[in-house]
């Protein structure tokens, strides 16, 4: 356990890809089998033991600390998790005392009437907290002032004589921050509600027990530790709670948290929570596991589905102690083929003898896979999503499996349009899907390739001879859910160029160029598909925040936030539209990170505000392949792999894009 | 004479009588000087040599010989009027008052120091921690009517582990990523020499390459018997970037965000700090290797401290004041918070 914690903590403060690929290698190389196992299902979301319930780490800590000292550390830490796990009693130090309540105090107006920060600084902060890829709701805003102006009462100093802090308010409680941001105390009528209440992070204390408070260390004595127990080892944590009654699970965690040091207490809570958010994909996961091995990380993708948890087998076969272990399940994910992105140079080779053409669809790119009564819906990655797309999968009545790209309808009055990005992102990363999802976006699979059909592998065949074989497959199917990509036809360069730059519909971003002859190759090779995108959109914007890179960029300023103009209650003012930290050379950057420190108005940790007046400032060309809506951000607008094209050290800002421009591109 | 036992023919002193915070800091009514005041003075007593305590401008100074020189190496020659050194353990009277300095384990040279008065024994800790550290004397228990604490990490959340654990990690990450310059963010009085000291203790032989703001402090430890082993300067226009490929680079916290970073090769930066128990603080320092190693006492060394003196009453100068006070309370001590502006300066330096 303590090992998996120190990887969790190294990987939630590694930046840099490489690194964590390291990291994550070499604990796959050194820790036995099954720890290793468990692990990797974490990692890659596949661990499937019941979640612990935030309510009852609270409740725990409640047993074992003063109220009050909790509630300033949560004040202080901001992460509710984190201040469990920092809070807990250390191993040996509760001493044994009486149980004590801390009924806590509900000080008159606390977290209500600081006036701060002004709605402009919040706005600011927001800014702020989105360059450094926070959460709004770790914004300083979100909770009580730190440190300098608390408004807790205070014993009376001038008597030197302590006032009681438990009195006045009996049931008082704290109350700590609830998903929009709000804090502060509740009022202690509200306080029956909250508790049990599924807000994750409010804290409540409990004001059953009896007041006296009489103990320690402000920690309360923890019963029966087992100080000579072995090493808590991940699998005995995964597998104690998979057979573990939700009845029981605070007993039991609490007897792990005791046996724990902060780390590997940090890194179980997390583990139980649910997601483990440490920047790490499933993809980036198998990585890793393929890097051990020495092998492709699409090989992983081809077996994951027909090996589970802690997954000895693949271990044995990637350390060559074993066989390949062999899809077991229905409907199994086969590794995708990708292009590459045409150069110049190589447009003139394309002809129409030798290359198909065919629309890049800004969807997302899947594996719809039926095998007997199994049907499975696979993102690029191999990832089962099924489940988000019921409607989608059910309505599969082929056998085989079928390459093509995810998109979804439209709601447009003149009938049936395909949905932008933005709309098919409204239906990703979720496990479930609403009747009402389904209805207002409703999916489809534009099929561009087939790989199996009726039990027969036809990768090894022509793509002339699987597209036929597509086309009267697709043709043969009753479902309204499916139809194929159409070839467009060409002449020759001229026709291209025209056709790339002018589709017929904004939902297509391009064109995929397939050699006729090419075999269904796993992986990226060179030369048989290419894709052609159609130039990136760009904005001219203003510079607004730099934030210090890593590693090599750890000393310069090299992730910018940038806006554009818009109308504020006082005038035109900056809203961020996006953040880019590539597509200048080396030495622009070396000019920009100039630039930000000769030109800082303010500093927020490792961000600093740089100066963007209509006459101050540096305005960037960003290119970028569309746009979003977003709550995220306060422009509404999110862009899609945006980069910095050019430098406009020779426009004024004032005369930078304006907002109203970026929507117009929403709209379409 | 046991502490807190005046004898019944002396004039009881109250305790505000022999300390009480003032404007510049805490005073002694009786004994007309003041402890590490914040202002210049015509007669200071001097906890450590951080910048928040020693001070420049005051007419005259005691403290211990290495926190005088280390003021002198700081300020330069002329940072005071007259000084007087003091040994650990001697006794000094000052108008009545008697005052000793006591090793207070935080830095090298930094003291308690217990000021008494008729049979009334109070201690001003300055800043202090519990856990051994071989760049200065260990911190010596001084039982007491009243200590004054301090309260940097005076949270629950707050505990150090052996800072000998926390090198090791260090030096595990120089053989997990060889081709990257390790920094290793310390302050540059105290936290720097340490983390040096504490990378030979756990067998690291290599040089250590130090910025130039640490130069002068390191061989003034290294004058007054601790050893460092190998230092060098980080600042070698004649090395190139690779050569400092899995090096430990130790520098004042704030360098490695400026123009001075660039002669190193990938760099991960480390920070040496008590914060970076807290994941969050590191993460937005950009900081991917927290160590927690602190010259300050953590949470159970605060607490176990104020039950070890014996003392009633608790005064917390600076830090998480709140915090410490509820203990005290909970634990039945009168304690009160002193809010003494201008402490903490050079500790919360580049922290966040």
């Amino acid at each position: 356990m303590k090992r998996f914690a120190s990887l969790l903590d190294r990987l939630v403060l590694t930046p840099q890809r490489n690194a964590k690929l390291r990291l994550m290698r070499d604990y796959f190389a050194e820790t036995p089998d099954p720890d290793r196992g468990y692990a990797l299902a974490a990692l890659t979301g596949d661990l499937a033991i019941a979640s612990v319930k935030p309510a009852t780490l609270r409740a725990l800590i409640g047993e074992r600390l003063d109220g009050v000292l909790f509630y300033y550390s949560y004040d202080y830490v901001g992460d509710l998790a984190e201040t469990i796990a920092l809070a807990w009693p250390e191993p040996g130090t509760a001493d044994v005392a009486p149980p004590l309540a801390a009924p806590l105090p509900k000080p008159a107006g606390a977290g209500r009437s600081r006036g701060y920060p002004k709605d402009r600084d919040k706005a600011r902060l927001a800014d702020v907290a989105t360059t450094l890829s926070l959460p709004f709701d770790d914004l300083p805003e979100a909770r009580p002032s730190r440190g300098n102006a608390r408004t807790l009462p205070q014993p009376d100093a001038s008597r030197g004589v302590l006032s009681p802090l438990v009195g006045e308010e009996e049931g008082g409680g704290l109350a700590s921050m609830s998903e929009d941001g709000a804090a502060g105390f509740l009022d202690a009528g509200a306080l029956g509600s909250a508790v049990g209440a599924d807000d994750p992070f409010a804290w409540v204390a409990s004001a059953a027990e009896p007041a006296t408070p009489t103990h320690a260390h402000g920690w309360r004595a923890t019963p029966g530790v087992g100080h000579n127990a072995p090493p808590l080892t991940l699998a005995d944590v995964v597998e104690t709670l998979q057979r573990t009654s939700k009845l029981e699970a605070p007993r039991v965690m609490a007897a792990w948290l005791d046996q724990l040091d902060a780390t590997g207490r940090w890194g179980l809570i997390k583990l139980v929570g649910g997601a483990l958010r440490v920047g790490v994909s499933a993809r980036l996961a198998k990585q890793a596991l393929a890097d051990l091995g020495g092998r492709e990380v699409n090989e992983i993708e081809e077996v994951w589905h027909g090996v589970v948890p802690p997954y000895r087998s693949l271990f044995a076969w990637l350390e060559g102690r074993g066989e390949r272990p062999e899809s077991r399940i229905r409907a199994p994910f086969r590794p995708v083929m990708l292009s590459h992105a045409i150069a110049d140079s190589e447009v003139a080779a394309i002809t129409p003898d030798a290359y198909a053409a065919e629309w890049k669809w800004d969807g997302i790119r899947v594996q719809a896979v039926v095998e007997g009564l199994a049907k499975r819906l696979y993102s690029r990655t191999g990832e089962d999503i099924s489940a988000g797309f019921p409607d989608l999968v059910q309505s599969f009545d082929f056998q085989g499996a079928i390459d093509g790209e995810l998109l979804v309808g439209g709601h447009s009055i003149e009938g049936f349009q395909l949905g932008s990005f933005g709309d098919l992102q409204q239906r990703l990363n979720r496990k479930v899907v609403t009747e009402q999802m389904v209805r207002r976006y409703p999916a489809f699979l534009r099929a561009y390739d087939a790989l199996v059909i009726d039990g027969e592998d036809l990768r090894r065949l022509p793509f002339r001879a699987r597209r036929e074989r597509l086309e009267a497959l697709v043709a043969g199917s009753r479902s309204q859910r499916m139809d194929v990509s159409p070839l467009v036809p060409f002449a020759d360069t001229g026709d291209l160029t025209r056709l790339r730059s002018s589709p017929p519909d904004a939902v297509i971003e391009g064109l995929m160029l397939k050699r006729w002859d090419s075999a269904y190759e796993p992986g990226r090779p060179k030369g048989p598909w290419f894709k052609w995108k159609r130039d990136p959109h760009v904005v001219d914007a203003v510079l607004m925040y730099a934030q210090r890179g890593h590693g090599k960029r750890s000393s310069f300023y090299s992730d910018y936030t940038f806006g554009v103009w818009t109308d504020g209650e006082t005038g035109p003012e900056l809203v961020p539209v996006g953040k880019a930290y590539f597509g200048f050379t080396d030495e622009e950057l070396t000019e920009i990170d100039r630039f930000v420190r000769n030109n800082t108005v303010g500093r927020f940790g490792p961000v600093r505000e740089v100066v963007h007046q209509p006459d101050a400032g540096l305005v960037f060309e960003v290119a970028f392949e569309g746009l979003n809506r977003s709550t995220r951000h306060r422009s509404g607008v999110a862009m899609r792999f945006p980069r910095i094209s050019r430098l406009r050290w020779d426009k004024p800002p004032g005369e930078a894009d304006r907002l109203e421009t970026l929507e117009a591109l929403l709209r379409g | 004479m046991a502490a807190g036992v005046a004898a019944p023919y002396i004039q009881t002193v109250r305790p505000e009588d022999l300390l009480c915070p003032g404007p510049s800091g805490l005073f002694s009514p009786l004994g007309d000087f003041h402890i590490d005041p914040t202002r210049p003075v015509p007669r200071a007593l001097i906890t450590h040599g951080h910048s928040d305590h020693a001070r420049p401008g005051h007419a005259a100074v005691m403290a211990t010989a290495d926190t005088i020189a280390i003021m002198e190496a700081r300020m330069g020659a002329g940072f005071s009027g007259a000084r007087q050194p003091v040994a650990y353990g001697e006794a000094v009277t000052i108008n009545g008052v008697r005052v000793t300095f006591r090793p207070a384990g935080h830095v090298l040279g930094s003291a308690q120091i217990v000021v008494e008065a008729n049979g009334l024994r109070m201690v001003a800790s300055g800043d202090y921690k519990r856990q051994a550290d071989p760049t200065c004397a260990n911190f010596e228990l001084v039982p007491c009517d009243v200590f004054i604490t301090e309260a940097t990490f005076g949270l629950p959340v707050f505990h150090h582990p052996p800072a000998l654990d926390e090198i090791r990690k260090l030096i595990g990450s120089t053989e997990q990523f060889p081709e990257r310059t390790h920094f290793v963010g310390a302050y540059s009085l105290g936290k720097a020499q340490r983390v040096i000291r504490l990378l030979r203790d756990a067998g690291y032989d290599r040089p250590v390459y130090i910025h130039g703001a640490l130069e002068s402090l390191c061989r003034l430890y290294q004058a007054r018997g601790v050893a460092l082993g190998d230092i060098r300067s980080a600042t070698d226009d004649s090395k190139a970037r690779e050569e400092f490929a899995g090096a430990i680079v130790v520098a004042p916290p704030g360098a490695f965000e400026g123009r001075w970073a660039r002669r190193f090769a990938e760099p991960l930066v480390g920070f040496a700090s008590g914060w970076m128990r807290i994941r969050q603080r590191a993460k937005q320092g950009g900081v991917e290797l927290p160590l927690v190693i602190s010259d300050h006492g953590d949470w159970d060394e605060l607490t176990a401290t104020i039950r070890e003196t014996g003392a009633g009453e608790v005064w917390v100068t600076h830090g998480r004041e709140e915090a410490l006070v509820r203990w005290c309370e909970l634990n039945g001590i009168a304690a009160r918070p002193l809010h003494i502006v201008g402490y903490e300066d050079e500790e919360t330096e580049g922290a966040s």
